[in-house]
């Protein structure tokens, strides 16, 4: 790993700066795709599933205020874990090894090549170490163009219960989430979102376009209220 | 006197549970559910705990352990231990069930009551039914209950499963395996499939000059393109499947002689797993309910045909065109559930929703799925979606399917036993 980082900066200074860092960060908005369904970067980054990223570079881990960190990653931040360089690319490696309980559903980014030039990426959205950030909103995965009006349903819960009945026999109710996602405590609107990105097919997971594709706008803004609710 | 004293143990056990619902029952709505399976277990548990003490609930189920049928294959694949599949009842009770351990041995619908084997006798508002399969006798000519040592079915799975594979871990070199494949419908439809390819996977590796023969009474099954892609690709040459067309349907056995007899054609095997024709559990048939092998029941609330009061979930029941698997019984359960529980205390009933997916291990990361949504039609639960793996997906496809269906599989067991 130390070769890694050696090999990633030394290119950086040898190819210089400019150029180096665009086309890396090029790469890079790439390979966030697999981020942006849960996060958002950029201008106008919000909290989603997962935290914006925006002044990552130096961020005390699990320290935002209105995002749900799993105990374990708060744990991280208390124990004195920031966001660098070197963090993210062994965070970035396999999550689940490097924060063991954190509630990031995501197998990891294996190739040294790809989290190099996603780190790029991320680093133009940080004031620190360096970079201004001047590329447009990357929210690939959340990107959509559902009615207003369908964002602005407020869901039955009690349906919502109902209905979520049929989505535990896989997801857990606890918010455990080996082998299939957790989808407790998340933002009913990133919920309605990724529900009518699976019935459209644009995400791609053939359960849950199949689960997703028969129901309506009602029954997704219940659900995203029931699931809300649990934490 | 081994015979009397479990027979009083069981007398108190099931008089003591039978007095404390009708004490504590007094006047509160009583639902009876008879089997603690993928069915069963989840209809009590969201009964009890969605009405909030509003109605008392029975589950009789005559196993302290549950081992799920689903995933026992991956133990004769060496992929889960055995424990890892037994799950105890002591969640339902602290959910507020009332368990009791006991079979259910009769049904009387005039006076409302299920009657024990140990001898109580427990009263109901509403009965569900959840008691999986049993065999049809004389199926498989030569073949019944008392050869069940000889030649396992291991489809109800425990003992059976471990009888199984310790025959498979016993088989001498270059022996064969021969499984007699059910006709449809019948409990988890790639199961005998995904046991073949689990059977070849521990074979591969302790005696790869065995030979597995397959006699079948039908022309195609489940995933069958998955599977023999995944034969040909992993176990080449080990697997010989004999399908209706090569008169894989016309079986006979002597589980004396270890003789599988297909099409005429005598071969003596070292194992023979014998799954039989199936019917619904035998309480379904005793209460009733039953027309023919299985027990039909309206989509809307899987209440039977026979009887508005008397509920089948699961295995037992003919509902349409879900496949029986421990999936579909615990999808069933909770749209009962919710019917049961607006009947007897006027809670919001919503519109039946039913769904399945069936994970299949072929081998080591190798995982395949296929599922459907279903809805409630006035003829039957009807299909109105489904997928299925494709041939030839990427490892890194099949890998995350099979880390897919380890997470159903603690998703599944958590909503059914808490």
């Amino acid at each position: 790993m130390t070769r890694f980082y050696g090999m990633m900066i030394a290119g950086l200074i040898l190819i210089g700066p400019a150029k180096a860092t665009a086309t890396n960060a090029e790469l890079g908005a790439e390979v966030f795709k697999k981020c942006a369904a849960c996060h958002q970067v950029g201008p106008g980054a919000r909290t989603r599933v997962g935290p914006h990223l925006n002044d990552l570079f130096g961020r005390t881990a699990g320290s935002l205020e209105d995002v749900r960190y799993s105990k374990a990653m708060t744990g991280k931040g208390t124990g004195g874990l920031v966001w660098d360089l070197e963090t993210l690319d062994a965070f970035l490696h396999d999550p689940k090894d490097y924060v063991v309980g954190t509630r990031m559903s995501f197998r990891g980014v294996k190739s040294a090549e790809d989290r190099s030039h996603l780190i790029s990426y991320l680093r133009l959205f940080s004031d620190n170490p360096r970079d201004i950030p001047e590329a447009m909103p990357t929210a690939i995965g959340t990107d959509h163009d559902l009615d207003p009006a369908i964002l602005a349903l407020v869901g039955d819960a009690e349906y919502g219960e109902y209905l979520a009945s049929e989505c535990l026999t896989c997801h857990r109710a606890d918010g455990t989430d080996a082998g299939i996602p957790s989808i407790t405590g998340w933002q009913t609107e990133a919920f309605v979102i990724a529900m009518h990105s699976y019935k459209s097919k644009k995400r791609p997971h053939p359960v849950m376009q199949m689960m997703a594709g028969r129901l309506n706008d009602e029954e997704i803004a219940a659900l995203a209220a029931y699931f809300n609710s649990l934490n | 006197m081994k015979l009397n004293r479990r027979t009083f143990i069981g007398t108190t056990v099931a008089t003591l549970s039978a007095s404390m619902v009708n004490a504590a029952g007094h006047g509160k709505p009583r639902v009876v559910v008879v089997g603690g399976g993928a069915g069963g277990a989840t209809a009590a548990r969201y009964i009890a705990r969605d009405s909030n003490g509003e109605i008392d609930v029975t589950l009789i189920e005559p196993s302290r352990a549950y081992y799920t049928c689903f995933f026992s294959n991956l133990y004769l694949g060496g992929f889960r231990e055995m424990d890892s599949l037994g799950h105890s009842y002591g969640k339902l009770a602290m959910a507020g069930v009332n368990v009791v351990h006991d079979w259910a041995v009769s049904v009387d619908r005039d006076a409302k009551t299920v009657s024990l084997a140990g001898g109580g006798t427990v009263g109901y508002d509403k009965l569900i039914l959840s008691p999986g399969i049993d065999f049809v006798d004389g199926a498989v000519e030569g073949w019944d209950l008392s050869a069940q040592n000889a030649m396992p079915h291991a489809y109800k799975a425990g003992s059976q499963t471990e009888l199984l594979k310790a025959q498979i871990m016993a088989m001498p070199e270059g022996g064969t395996f021969a499984m007699v494949a059910p006709p449809n419908p019948y409990r988890c439809p790639p199961g005998p499939y995904e046991r073949v390819s689990m059977v070849a996977h521990t074979l591969k590796a302790v005696n790869p000059t065995a030979k597995i023969i397959v006699a079948d009474p039908k022309e195609k099954f489940s995933k069958m393109g998955l599977f023999q892609e995944g034969w040909a690709d992993n176990y080449a040459g080990m697997v010989d499947w004999i399908g209706a067309d090569f008169g894989g349907g016309n079986v006979s056995v002597d589980p004396g002689a270890m003789t599988v007899t297909i099409d005429g054609e005598v071969t003596k095997v070292d194992v023979c797993n014998v799954i039989p024709a199936m019917k619904a559990g035998r309480i379904a048939e005793l209460a009733g309910v039953t027309d023919g092998n299985w027990a039909p029941v309206n989509a809307i609330d899987m209440s039977t045909k026979a009887d508005p009061d008397v509920y089948v979930l699961g295995d037992s029941s003919a509902q349409g065109d879900m496949p029986k698997s421990g999936f579909s019984a615990n999808s069933q359960a909770k749209v009962c559930a919710n019917a049961v529980r607006g009947a007897l205390t006027g809670s919001r009933v919503f519109p039946a929703k039913f769904s399945n997916t069936c994970w299949s291990l072929i081998d080591t990361d190798n995982g395949v799925k296929v599922g459907a949504t279903y809805e409630a039609t006035d003829e039957k639960i009807a299909s109105v979606g489904s997928f299925i793996s494709a041939t030839g997906e990427t490892a890194e496809l099949r890998k995350a399917t099979y880390e897919e269906s380890l997470g159903w599989y603690d998703g599944i067991t958590a909503d059914m036993f808490g």
